[in-house]
């Protein structure tokens, strides 16, 4: 029952996939001129005698003499042997410019669902277990807090601090001498040292978002009658939590994995500059800035596909968790 | 001995800074072994005194003074008060689901739908009597086959929303009894299920606790219920006891105003023709005689009818598809052959359990499902119309002909918006007159169903349930309708208002010659309402005929379980609980075979049996022998 549901989902990820590739294409193509266009023009405008004759052979060379559809259907066709195509700017296959950086992005993004969840949930179940209290008001008034707060300021005010206190090198990911080099155990550690500022700035305003729907949901699920005869059968008042409204209150969290996984991938560009981390988020606002097409098409390409896993991750995670969608399965018309 | 004694007990809330007294020195007892019911209406603090004895009050809450003395049949010299015990601490908590069960009103939100009923059961049995796993799983599917279930062993990993209604309460009452509880609380444990699946569910309760000795305290609102479970009656009102006995003294000689006004104003079978069941308040000063204007009551096959529906059929395809398309899907016959007439100012009662199919059909007449096959067609007094072929502006014109009221007169009225722009909006979708004219028409409407005119700036949260219920009726009429579709009008009602709501419906009708098709589980209620009923059992109509010769010539085996398991308020009439099919009345396979398919032979028909008398039987079978 549960195979067939998980064969299913991942069959009807082909199609969507399919319809975002198009869509992805046509959006990348609709501004005026390209890539070749944008540098010829720059270059005469820096007083540089275009090289007319190399521009015509790239354009060549890349099939952009051909129609666009056909273009598509290379790019597609290149996609799935997992070339994600060159890019014209940095001069080198997409997948070198954005491997390095994914790595990076995938830690910042993992850890920081993780650090979101660890500090939400005990916060949002305390409030939701006293609501109206002071410590309810207390923890609510914080997280509003980091809710409004930019994040590129709290970038710059973490990035102050932590060199002034401990000594942090400004801004990037891991420490200058270590950039380009294989990983070792000290690059590591230095990635581990630097993590938590862009961890705190990106988490800060999801975790507050987060308590909130917390409290909200396991509000409602306290109120719900299964609890009050799970308290009727004799159990303690923490046990009975746990069990049933918290775990009902799960099912919220669970189908939100398929949005987390890219917004916070995507959402967290302009701190991703501000402490100029190499992560994928600036790669992608030059890429689209510079019409550097196959290197932003493939790339949103990949987010997509990270959000179509995320709903796959969350689809298999609720049918476990909930034997309602696993045994009802599919949708009564 | 008295397995519980309250005396002198006072339960205030508080909200919004404001203290408020909801229990005022109620005092009771409930002997062992016997059956205690506390009878009143919402709002009264019955369910408040429950929720006080499991210690289970809302945080809002709190017991105020006076006691509640447990005395547990296992150590009777010492008695606990529950009262002077802290909410949450270790006694009260190993009284709660070990010495003391509790079942609720709603199975379905009852039980968790992610846990299994085992897992939920076993629960209760390991927190308070540790037991190793194999003698428990033996001990609960034990369990599970006395209250009912056929396979215990499968029964074990079912989900509750695998369960019907009744097989869910049945396992509420196996979660509550594996303990072995000395006192079992009931608060309206059959309230939310059909007829004869309630006469089952008491059957069990009754049965289980002549074989474990317990007593309970059943709180209901339903005098019938009482009169054919209770050894002792307390009747509570407002907070206060008003009167309580032995049920003998109860309804044999009531002294109190309020239980006599009760019972006057339920509706039952022996009502006269004409007989007015007595409101405890009225909706409105009675109209001065109102003449029911002669031409609405036509004898039948003289006019044309207003509405006559022919051959509705719709299906339900449910189950999982696979992607492919095929897979283990099952086609629920919703809607089957269903015909039937309507009279202008006519009531026509549609009768039936829960998924039978009836509150279908009053979709498809409202034109909000799309039937598989069939016709409708409506007298609008100048032509007949193909109700099922209207499309755009046509269907546009005619839906103001066809109204509805609601059952649940929460949910059906917007909480943002007042009660005028709700009386109004249906005017202003169909472009009825100017503004001022609309401001006029909603104030009349109040009028006609006793509303105070100066409520019309309030939301729908300052009424009571039979206000709103009122409101959604000037709602209905706002449009001058023909035809009003009432589903489930006084289900979500108490007794009082009931009678309220009924009488005003009924006044309506007379004076504005008004056509109702009244949909309702509760034969009572019919009986009041109707001319003419039509019994539904699994997408068919089983039975129609008037009124007085359905209730007493019933033919259909299934209007005739449907009958026998109405509790009466009436201690001479005590319900035969043994006569209800296992698996429910509708369940075929216990009809007597004329009126079963016959696989080989033709289909089923509606045999006439005269006086507008049809019962669904095989054709050529000889309904007059089996009566």
């Amino acid at each position: 029952m549960l195979l067939k549901y998980i064969l299913k989902r991942i069959l009807v990820m082909i199609p969507t996939l399919l319809i975002t590739s198009a869509l992805i294409f046509t959006v990348i193509n609709l501004p005026e001129g390209d890539y070749f266009e944008t540098l010829s023009a720059e270059m005469q405008a820096q007083g540089e005698k275009a090289d007319l004759s190399r521009i015509e052979f790239l354009k060549k060379e890349y099939g952009f003499d051909r129609p666009v559809t056909e273009r598509y259907f290379w790019w597609v066709a290149g996609l799935l042997q997992g070339d994600m195509g060159y890019s014209f700017e940095y001069q080198r296959p997409v997948r070198e410019i954005v491997g390095d950086r994914l790595m990076l992005t995938m830690i910042v993004s993992f850890v920081t669902i993780i650090f979101t969840w660890i500090v939400a949930f005990p916060i949002g179940i305390y409030s939701a277990t006293h609501q109206y209290s002071w410590g309810d008001y207390g923890l609510t008034f914080i997280g509003l807090i980091g809710l409004a707060v930019p994040h590129f300021l709290l970038a710059l005010v973490f990035m102050y601090a932590a060199n002034v206190w401990f000594g942090t090198s400004i801004g990037g990911l891991v420490d200058p001498q270590y950039l380009n080099q294989p990983m070792s155990w000290a690059k590591a550690a230095s990635v581990l040292e630097h993590l938590w500022i862009p961890v705190i700035i990106i988490g800060a305003g999801g975790t507050a978002g987060m308590i909130r729907s917390v409290r909200a949901n396991l509000l409602d699920e306290l109120q719900k009658q299964y609890y009050v005869t799970a308290r009727a059968k004799g159990l303690p008042p923490g046990k009975a939590l746990r069990k049933y409204p918290l775990r009902m209150s799960l099912n919220f969290f669970v189908s939100d994995i398929g949005d987390i996984l890219p917004s916070i991938v995507s959402g967290a560009e302009i701190v991703a500059i501000v402490l100029s981390l190499q992560t994928t988020g600036p790669l992608l606002i030059r890429a689209l800035q510079s019409q550097d097409m196959y290197l932003a098409g493939s790339f949103l390409m990949f987010l997509s596909f990270l959000t179509v896993i995320g709903v796959l991750i969350s689809d298999i995670a609720l049918a476990i968790l909930d034997p309602r969608i696993r045994l009802q399965g599919a949708a009564t018309k | 001995m008295d397995i519980l004694r309250i005396s002198d007990l006072h339960l205030g809330f508080t909200i919004h800074g404001l203290a408020r007294d909801v229990v005022k020195g109620v005092s009771l007892r409930v002997p062992a072994g016997k059956t205690v019911a506390l009878v009143g209406e919402s709002g009264s603090g019955k369910s408040v005194i429950s929720q006080a004895i499991m210690g289970l009050l809302p945080r809002a809450g709190a017991i105020t003074g006076g006691e509640i003395l447990f005395r547990d049949p296992l150590a009777p010299e010492n008695p606990i008060d529950i009262a002077s015990l802290p909410a949450e601490g270790k006694e009260i908590r190993s009284l709660r689901g070990g010495r003391i069960g509790m079942i609720f009103q709603e199975p379905m939100s009852s039980l968790s739908p992610v846990h299994t009923i085992g897992n939920q059961i076993e629960e209760a049995l390991q927190l308070h009597r540790p037991t190793p796993k194999p003698e428990a799983r033996a001990l609960i599917e034990a369990m599970l086959k006395r209250v009912g279930f056929k396979d215990p062993a499968r029964a074990f990993g079912l989900y509750s929303f695998e369960l019907s209604g009744g097989l869910r309460q049945r396992a509420m009452l196996a979660m509550a009894l594996i303990c072995q509880p000395a006192l079992l609380i009931a608060d309206e444990p059959t309230t939310a299920l059909d007829v004869t699946i309630q006469a089952q569910v008491l059957d069990l309760m009754r049965d289980l606790q002549a074989e474990m000795g317990m007593a309970i305290l059943l709180i209901t609102h339903d005098l019938g219920v009482v009169a054919n479970m209770a050894d002792e009656v307390v009747v509570i009102y407002h907070g206060e006891i008003m009167e309580s006995g032995p049920v003998e003294d109860i309804f044999r000689r009531p002294r109190h105003p309020y239980l006599k006004a009760l019972l006057k104003a339920s509706p039952h079978f022996d009502m006269e023709e004409g007989e007015r069941l007595v409101a405890l308040r009225e909706a409105r000063p009675r109209p001065p005689a109102a003449p029911r204007p002669a031409e609405t009551v036509k004898p039948s096959g003289e006019a044309a009818p207003l509405l006559s529906v022919h051959g509705l059929r719709k299906a339900y395809t449910t189950g999982s598809r696979s992607f492919f398309g095929k897979g283990t899907q099952h086609t629920v016959l919703a809607v089957d052959d269903v015909s039937f007439d309507i009279q202008r100012g006519e009531c026509l009662g549609l009768v039936g359990e829960s998924g039978c199919g009836k509150t279908t059909v009053s979709k498809i007449v409202m034109r909000a499902v799309t039937p598989d096959a069939g016709t409708i067609s409506f007298d609008d007094g100048r032509a007949q119309i193909d109700v099922l072929g209207l499309e755009g502006e046509d269907l546009r014109a005619f839906r103001p002909r066809v109204q509805m009221i609601f059952q649940d007169p929460v949910s059906s009225l917007s909480p943002r918006m007042t009660v005028m722009n709700i009386l109004r909006e249906p005017l202003a979708i169909h472009d009825k007159g100017s503004g001022g004219e609309q401001t006029a028409r909603v104030k009349a409407l109040m009028e006609d169903v006793g509303l105070d005119v100066r409520f019309l700036n309030r939301y729908p949260h300052s009424f009571s349930g039979g206000q709103r219920q009122r409101i959604g009726i000037a709602r209905a009429l706002a449009l001058d309708p023909d035809l009003i579709i009432c589903d489930e009008p006084v289900s979500a009602l108490d007794v009082s208002v009931q009678a309220q709501i009924l009488n005003l419906l009924k006044d309506l009708q007379a004076e504005r010659g008004l056509t109702f098709l009244f949909i309702s589980h509760n034969l009572a209620v019919v009986n009041y309402m109707a001319d003419r009923i039509a019994v539904m059992a699994n997408g068919r109509i089983v039975e129609i005929a008037p009124r007085h010769a359905l209730f007493s010539r019933p033919m259909h085996p299934y209007t005739r379980a449907l009958l026998k398991s109405v509790p009466f308020a009436d201690l001479d009439r005590k319900l035969d609980f043994k006569l209800a099919a296992p698996g429910g009345a509708s369940d075929a396979s216990h009809w007597a075979p004329a009126f079963r398919r016959d696989p080989e032979g033709e289909a089923l028909t509606h045999l006439a049996l005269g006086e507008g008398h049809f019962v669904l039987a095989r054709p050529g079978a000889d309904i007059r022998e089996m009566a």
